[in-house]
């Protein structure tokens, strides 16, 4: 085997093979074992979601319009997946419960995040203080396209769902936590006594806890010490908890970031005369977040993914409007199916975060050398 | 942190503003109908009692009794938004006032009615806790399943029921855990226990997504009380009642033979209750409150309770549930409205 092998060797991609995949008997058996594996896993997975799976017909070209219909009910044992149940509930999983003649609005929404996150994300951007202006012009745009104001019909939050309540919760969760943990993690390091044993204490006490257990305190206690019919809405209650969460994490990645600056540079600024603030904005935090920015990514991603906890105090996110869509006699038992599209969803979303990561670690990394 | 501090106090005000509408403290009729909608709590998601459709429309008996209230009000059925709660947070939801009224396959029980400040006002399902095998084991009844493995959730009232039962009857099981429902219906149907017990209408719409629902039986016997109903907060008599009678007067209705199709003629009738509950004779509805016609709206358009038991549960929905122990009285059921007059 060696002998063919090293006859392969003359060309680099061979050559790379037989290092990296067949050096020893031991790595060919394991890569042997391993592309069996995937293969199996592959074809099986595949075969399933695609070329035996139903769309919006069934195999005898009916139009799916219940679970009954499905190819895999009809005969079981030969066909895959039954997707019809993600063609006919796209507009919840999209938009929850927000009215059908409405989702125009949603939709220019989603339209515009991108454009309000770009400026944060790329610094070389052009013109790109026009796109930061946006981003913070977008969170009243947003409000008055999904709540309604002047011009447009009012729809409760108790309507909004699917991955309009993830992104919300998401975005708006990252986004005020943001801000919150710079303040956070500044206190943590205060010289006053008082100032840092506070955030010590919020912080400490905050990631002693389960999210779980604070959605429940914000759905559950909140209501009861507000005076009587005063009922925050349950997804701005839902928001509270999600970003008290978010920034106590973030807090203690960007005090990661803080700590390690030298201490030479906050002496030289003194030196020089600077104030505590304008030492702080000009030269710790600059440079702290930049530090800080791959474990601010990370808790970010750990967050998007916990958003789906609401539907334990009864929100509809994402994940809880496929649950209520499996609930419809229509299309109940179709488990699969949709806990494989909101895996989709929630992949895309966060393997998109942790790319940009590693874009910004790569960028970072030549920036310093 | 007085910065953090003021801006999470701020952040609090504002969201106790701009949600400080509610904050009157009238009968809850008169919020209602200040509000122009019904609040009701609602399930997440159960088959049959409660759950959106594909158009987004929420559908199911529990449902239905909240459309009953929502038409007695407002004569309009339509004027209610559902608020889905769990399990977890249901009481809270509707001690705290953001809901109305709760309906959502809840158990009335001794507890929940005196301790936790509710008031059930009646029931719209009689469930209780039974068994589902497979048809090939061959078994009839309960007291046949001496030495059995039992799928079975952790943690609740059914295990209790279960050991209880058992015991009582001087047999032996072996219990194979399971964390939830969907689990449970894979165990059972990898053949990893024989039998499957939860609550009745849970096997029932379990057993409605199997790929061969026939080869499945649920066994007569229910081995406990769930009478199901709906809730409302204690301390508003006028409001109870209110919802307690949308449910009788669907009860009723079914009683006198009143449906959605034949309303309009049975107010020719010369019954009566019937002339009575259609609001012919006037001077009911305004004992509740409610305009007369407030029962005619209630079976004009969410009709009577076998039009909405048949139309989500009954036995041609893929639920197939028999009527049991929800009949009416006079048809060997339990189902009984006190009379209308």
């Amino acid at each position: 085997m060696s002998v063919i092998i090293q006859s392969l060797s003359r060309n680099k991609f061979y050559n790379w093979v037989y290092k990296n995949l067949f050096s020893s008997w031991v790595n060919t058996i394991m890569t042997i074992i391993a592309v069996i594996f995937v293969y199996e896993i592959g074809t099986f997975f595949l075969n399933w979601a695609i070329f035996n799976a139903d769309f919006r017909t069934n195999f005898q070209g009916e139009l799916i319009t219940d679970r009954t219909f499905c190819s895999k009910n009809i005969s079981p044992g030969e066909y895959g997946a039954c997707w019809a149940i993600i063609y006919a509930r796209w507009d919840q999983f999209m938009y929850g419960l927000y009215p059908i003649e409405e989702t125009w609005r949603v939709n220019i929404t989603y339209a515009l995040l991108p454009l309000a996150i770009i400026g944060i994300l790329f610094d070389k951007l052009p013109y790109r203080k026009l796109f930061i202006y946006f981003t913070f012009l977008f969170p009243f745009i947003a409000y008055f396209m999904l709540y309604g104001g002047p011009g447009l019909s009012t729809v409760g939050t108790n309507k909004w769902g699917g991955l309009l309540v993830t992104l919300f919760l998401g975005v708006t969760g990252i986004g005020l936590a943001f801000p919150l943990s710079i303040l956070l993690a500044l206190g943590r390091r205060s010289k006053m006594p008082i100032i840092k044993s506070l955030c010590v204490v919020f912080i400490e006490f905050i990631r002693g806890v389960p999210l779980i257990t604070l959605l429940f305190t914000a759905n559950v206690m909140l209501p009861l010490f507000l005076p009587d019919g005063v009922n925050p809405d349950n997804l701005l209650r839902a928001l509270v908890a999600v970003t008290l969460f978010q920034s106590a994490y973030m807090a203690e990645a960007i005090r990661g970031g803080l700590q390690a600056i030298p201490k030479g540079h906050i002496e030289a600024a003194d030196a020089l005369g600077l104030t505590y603030w304008q030492t702080t904005r000009k030269i710790i935090l600059p440079q702290a977040l930049k530090i800080a920015i791959p474990p601010i990514v990370n808790t970010c991603i750990g967050l998007f993914k916990d958003t789906s906890l609401v539907l334990i105090i009864g929100l509809f996110d994402l994940l809880g409007i496929g649950r209520a869509a499996l609930a419809d006699m229509t299309w109940t038992k179709l488990y699969y199916e949709v806990y494989v599209f909101i895996s989709l969803v929630f992949f895309i979303f966060c393997f998109g975060m942790s790319r940009y990561s590693l874009y910004l670690e790569k960028k970072l990394k030549t920036d310093n050398s | 942190m007085t910065k953090i501090k003021s801006l999470f106090i701020s952040l609090l005000l504002t969201l106790g503003v701009s949600a400080a509408i509610a904050g009157s403290h009238g009968s809850t009729h008169d919020l209602v109908k200040e509000r122009g909608k019904l609040m009701c709590g609602s399930n997440t998601g159960l088959a049959g009692f409660g759950a959106p459709n594909d158009a987004g429309v929420w559908e199911g008996i529990d449902v239905d009794v909240c459309r009953a209230v929502a038409a007695a009000v407002f004569g309009d059925a339509s004027k209610v938004e559902y608020v889905p709660t769990t399990s977890k947070v249901r009481f809270t939801v509707l001690q705290s006032g953001e809901i109305d009224m709760l309906s959502r396959n809840t158990t009335w029980t001794l507890s929940r009615d005196v301790d936790l400040g509710l008031e059930f006002v009646g029931v719209n399902y009689y469930d209780g806790q039974g068994f589902m095998v497979s048809k090939d084991l061959g078994v009839s009844s309960a007291s046949e399943l001496d030495g059995a493995s039992v799928c079975i959730q952790v943690g609740t009232t059914t295990e209790m029921n279960l050991a209880d039962f058992f015991k009582a009857n001087g047999m032996s099981y072996e219990s194979v855990p399971v964390e939830t429902n969907s689990e449970a219906d894979a165990a059972y149907l990898a053949g990893r226990c024989d039998i499957y017990t939860t609550d009745a209408s849970g096997l029932y719409a379990s057993r409605a997504g199997y790929p061969d629902p026939s080869a499945h039986v649920v066994l007569p016997e229910i081995i406990s009380k769930e009478p199901l109903g709906p809730a409302v907060r204690h301390g508003d008599s006028e409001w109870a009642d209110i919802v307690r009678w949308s449910l009788n007067a669907m009860i009723i209705g079914e009683e006198l033979g009143i449906n959605s199709g034949n309303v309009d003629e049975m107010k020719g009738s010369n019954n009566p209750e019937v002339l009575r509950l259609l609001g012919v004779d006037a001077g009911y509805g305004a004992m509740l409150g409610l305009s007369d016609d407030w029962a005619y709206n209630i079976l004009s358009q969410v009709g009577n309770y076998s039009e909405s038991f048949e139309k989500h549960i009954g036995p041609n929905t893929p639920i197939n549930i028999q009527r049991g122990l929800n009949a009416l009285y006079k048809d060997g059921g339990i189902l009984y409205a006190p009379p209308f007059r």
